[in-house]
């Protein structure tokens, strides 16, 4: 490790006495630098313990609460709001499902149906699906890789409060009854300012900005973290396929959310706050501008949604059937072609929309191909369990359930990305079919298996196994139950966003099957987050690789320590724990007085740079605050904007304040 | 014996006569008109070459599940074989991904076909409507090529059966949907654009279509009923219509008549050979003859109609008729008029 500092003033001319002056400094700094605690073979074990957490652990209280940089406290605050959104959005459509279950049913009225399915769609969508895939990325990302912390912790600190600011945003308008009233999309001109008077429409479009502020900043933490700070040895070729998915998913966050964030913040809020007229076809403008870029982000979302969970599918399946998954390079470039070929599906929202059919077909053909790699990917698993023997633990049982329901959704995707067909099921209940089951069964279902299987490691106990098999089989029957009559109401011609249908269409059968099943998939949901309440008191206490898995994160105790691990581990092939023989190499050296940790290069991950993780600090907390407070004034008032950016910039100039400018026995990268 | 064939009767026939009346008036297997056919015979090569590929996929995994594997797998780990390669496995791989080609590429090809074989009678239409959308209800203009032929009505359209009819769609307000599932795929009604869509009816019946692409409050009673004739059917429908509204002959339908073109409702609606000449709201010249109220919110009846005219935004709430608050003999002369409106 080079002394910058010193490499500098040995480089200026100086005088004699200057050079001496020089040269003893250097000299001091040289023995202080001996003097300093490091891990290794002289400090291990339970002192070295005890001094690492002695230097990670944060202040207690809330204000050590607030100015938390820790990412698993992070992770969990992520997933345990995640979860709570979940249950308000199934609330929410279990109210539907009650207007639906008969027709002209006069339960809920026209308005307030039209807010429940605008509540449902965007909680589901912006604060439960990407939000609970990032939180389980921030938390177990750093464990996997080997690493003390994420890549900039403030920043994710920052991302948790905006995502939970805009969550609040959104569900204080509903309990105020001014909650979004036209979708989870809004088209124009329906949500201009001719068309929805009122805040709601403005409401729901902060929000969306406030969690694409959030997804963004949490896909940079993930995706450096990825790039950046993996154990030595841990190659791309040898980093865990989840951390895969992880990096693609960073990747397409911080390609899609801009254009969101850009439709809803830069063109329909002005449209409604200020006049432009960028949808107002009279001022040619374009109503069909805000689908295009609305999709163009819409489609990109879902495979976000996604990945993760094919990434969780695979990191289940190597533990359950014992063996690396098979074809480990295709399920890389699976993951890496989904990402890039989603970005090119978006027109397929909008085959009705009249757009030249040469163009269509395009789309068609693109929307189809995308399903090469996922086919790819299920065969892989599919080898993997023929090669192995699959232990049915429940995370297995979700395995399972997943592949049985989202090849349905797969395939019902194939048929409305074929124009002919999509121009009678588009807007219809098929549709609703179709994506539940793609997000059900292809993210919902997955993401309880991983939930069950990292619990130990979380918590330090397993969730109750019984209780587990049981909300398994309610969900899955439960999901069936309701949703694949939907094929059937959607053929017989119901369209979306009904709060109605009339008597005499055939519809109240499916409907009815509809609503039964809803309530059964809402006891089981109800099962699975009491089983994970419950456990935490009375589960059985669990070692640290209760299922005998093969990455980094079972090589530390359940839960793990603030500091993840005592000595960062060396990785030497892609399942660490099953070729080391119990004994991990380790690589140390890093401070156990500072909060340390080790990057290393991009591909080939050999140590690079010893980095300083930031303290904890309240500043991206305050920071949050900030940017909130313009956000929510700006739907009231443009002024807020500029006159925002003061304490904004106060509180961003605060947070990225240099620290101690003292010359230290070690450089500071900060 | 007699009342259990009674019992069977009563729950049987009603589903029976359910079966049979929903199967044709909105639906996707309605079967009405070439487009809907085309559907149909597309959506059943797909299911097909869908279910064949889901069941390879059951059916490895399954297989995956069942399998007996030859000797004891529980120390594969320990034993370091878990990194042993698998060459017939890389076969299957290529076989899949080759198979998977394949049949996308079917499908796709399929589906090209079916697309142009929808389209094939674009160009060579007959008859062009105009079906213009506003929230919530349907602007219709019958177009020909004598100007004084040209026929606006709403919320009901008239086609001849075996006709390529071009419908061009556009919208007064926000995105709408023209779908009329017994015949054709949807179209988007967009404002600023105009979209168009062909159908050739193939039967003869009265079939709905929902609004199909969310726009407001009543989205869910924007309804069209589409009535499919006869050639000389419609012909002779199209000359009734084009006649001037029937004058009132009673008194109390000549009071009505008073009310309705000197009120608020000549504001707003137009009734043909009377004073009343709003352009917002649907042409009501031969009201009655239509099968429904509102835009397919009501079956056309006397009660409904009193319960319309009395109090709309009860009806439909949120929809631009506002509710006046006519006094009782008002109300009755006005719906005595509206039913001479044949």
């Amino acid at each position: 490790m080079t002394d910058i500092r010193a490499d500098m003033f040995d480089a200026m001319p100086a005088h004699e006495s200057e050079r001496e002056r020089v040269e003893a400094e250097n000299r001091r700094l040289a023995a202080e630098r001996k003097k300093i605690a490091r891990d290794g073979p002289k400090l291990t074990g339970a002192k070295l313990a005890a001094r690492l957490d002695k230097t990670w652990r944060r202040q207690p209280g809330l204000l050590g609460w607030l100015a938390t940089t820790d990412h698993k406290e992070i992770g969990r605050r992520y997933i345990v709001t995640a979860l709570g959104f979940l249950v308000l959005g199934g609330i929410v459509a279990l109210f539907m499902r009650l207007q639906l279950v008969k027709p002209d049913n006069a339960m809920i009225g026209a308005e307030r149906y039209d807010q429940l399915f605008s509540m449902h769609g965007s909680t589901m969508m912006y604060l439960f699906a990407v939000p609970v895939m990032e939180g389980v990325g921030v938390y177990f990302i750093p464990l996997m890789l080997g690493t003390r912390s994420t890549a900039f912790p403030r920043l994710n600190a920052f991302s948790y409060f905006m995502y939970l600011f805009g969550g609040l945003l959104l569900w204080a308008a509903f309990a105020l009854n001014m909650a979004p009233d036209v979708g989870w999309f809004e088209y124009t001109p329906l949500s201009g300012p001719q068309y929805s008077p009122g805040k709601h429409t403005d409401i729901w479009a902060q929000m969306v900005t406030y969690t694409e502020v959030a997804a963004l900043s949490a896909a940079v933490v993930l995706v450096c973290t990825i790039l950046k700070t993996r154990a030595p040895g841990m190659t791309l070729a040898r980093m865990p396929l989840y951390a895969w998915a992880m990096l693609v998913e960073g990747a397409m966050i911080i390609f899609a959310m801009p254009a969101v964030a850009l439709v809803t913040t830069v063109l329909l809020i002005p449209d409604r706050l200020v006049g432009t007229q960028f949808f107002n076809a009279a001022e040619h403008g374009d109503a069909l501008l805000f689908q295009h870029m609305f999709w163009f982000f819409g489609h990109p979302e879902v495979y976000i949604i996604f990945l993760p969970a094919t990434g969780f599918v695979s990191m289940m399946v190597e533990t359950f059937c014992r063996r690396p998954v098979f074809g480990h390079s295709v399920v890389v470039l699976a993951l890496i072609s989904t990402g890039i070929l989603s970005f090119g599906l978006w027109v397929h929202h909008m085959f009705a929309t009249g757009l030249p059919r040469v163009g269509y077909s395009f789309f068609t053909s693109a929307s189809m191909s995308v399903s090469i790699p996922t086919g790819l990917q299920i065969f892989c698993w599919l080898a993997t369990m023929w090669d192995g023997r699959p232990r049915f633990q429940v995370p297995m049982l979700y395995v399972v359930g997943f592949i049985v329901t989202f090849v349905i959704g797969g395939l019902t995707g194939v048929m409305v990305a074929a124009v002919p067909l999509d121009l009678q099921l588009h807007d219809t209940y098929f549709v609703v079919a179709h994506l539940h089951y793609v997000l059900i069964g292809g993210a919902v279902f997955p993401l309880l298996g991983v939930l069950t299987y990292w619990y130990p490691k979380i918590t330090g106990r397993m969730m109750s196994d019984v209780l587990g098999k049981i909300s398994f089989w309610l969900l899955f029957g439960g999901f069936q139950l309701a949703f694949f009559p939907m094929h059937w109401s959607g053929m017989l011609g119901m369209p979306r966003r009904v709060y109605t249908y009339p008597p005499g269409l055939g519809l109240e059968l499916p409907n009815q099957l509809s609503t039964i099943g809803a309530f059964i998939v809402a006891l089981a949901l109800a099962l699975f987050i009491f089983n994970g309440i419950f456990s935490l008191y009375r589960g059985v206490v669990a070692p640290s690789n209760p299922w005998g898995a093969a990455t980094l994160e079972w090589a530390t105790s359940s839960p793990p320590p603030v500091y993840n691990f005592e000595h960062i581990p060396v990785v030497e092939s892609s399942t660490p724990l099953w070729d080391s023989n119990g004994e991990l190499p380790v690589a140390s050296g890093l401070r156990v007085d500072e909060k340390e940790m080790l990057l290393t290069t991009v591909v080939a991950a050999t140590p690079d740079v010893r980095e300083p993780v930031p303290e904890p600090s309240l500043w991206p907390f305050i920071a949050a605050c900030a940017v909130g407070i313009v956000f929510v004034c700006s739907i009231f008032s443009p002024w807020s904007v500029p006159f925002g950016l003061i304490p904004c910039g106060i509180a961003l100039t605060a947070w990225f304040w240099p620290k101690d400018m003292k010359r230290q026995p070690e450089p500071v990268i900060s | 014996m007699r009342q259990g064939a009674r019992v069977i009767t009563e729950t049987c026939t009603p589903l029976l006569l359910g079966a049979c009346s929903w199967q044709h008036y909105q639906s996707d297997f309605g079967n009405a008109a070439v487009q809907d056919s085309q559907f149909l015979t597309l959506f059943t090569i797909f299911l097909v070459v869908c279910c064949v590929m889901y069941l390879l996929v059951i059916g490895f995994l399954f297989a995956g599940i069942l399998r007996r594997r030859p000797g004891e797998d529980a120390d594969v780990v320990e034993t370091g074989r878990h990194h042993q390669p698998n060459p017939s496995m890389r076969a299957t791989l290529i076989g899949w991904t080759a198979l998977i080609g394949v049949g996308l590429v079917a499908l796709a090809i399929a589906s090209f076909f079916a697309d142009r074989s929808m389209a094939e009678a674009a160009g060579n239409e007959k008859l062009s409507i105009n079906v213009t959308a506003n929230q919530w209800w349907w602007d219709i203009q019958y177009n020909s090529d004598d100007p004084s032929k040209t026929l606006r009505t709403a919320n009901e359209l008239h086609l001849p059966v075996g006709v390529p009819v071009r419908i061009i769609l556009a919208s007064n307000d926000v995105i709408h949907s023209f779908w009329v599932p017994s015949l054709a795929g949807k179209q988007d009604l967009i404002p600023g654009r105009q979209t168009d869509i062909t159908i050739v009816p193939k039967k003869i019946g009265i079939f709905r279509g929902p609004c199909a692409e969310f726009c407001g409050v009543q989205h869910a009673h924007m309804s069209l009923v589409v009535d499919v004739d006869s050639y000389s059917d419609f012909i002779k429908w199209w000359d009734h219509q084009l006649r001037p509204a029937p004058a009132p002959r009673t008194p109390l339908a000549m009071a009505g008549y008073k009310y309705v073109t000197t009120g608020p409702c000549s504001a707003c609606h137009n009734i043909g050979g009377t004073p009343a000449s709003g352009q917002v709201a649907p042409d009501l010249t031969h009201f009655a003859s239509r099968r429904s109220i509102a835009a397919g919110t009501l079956p056309m009846s006397e009660g409904n109609l009193y319960g319309w005219v009395e109090d709309p935004q009860s009806l439909k709430p949120g929809n631009r008729m506002p509710t006046i608050g006519l006094e009782p003999d008002q109300l009755h002369a006005v719906v005595a008029y509206l039913e001479t409106l044949k």
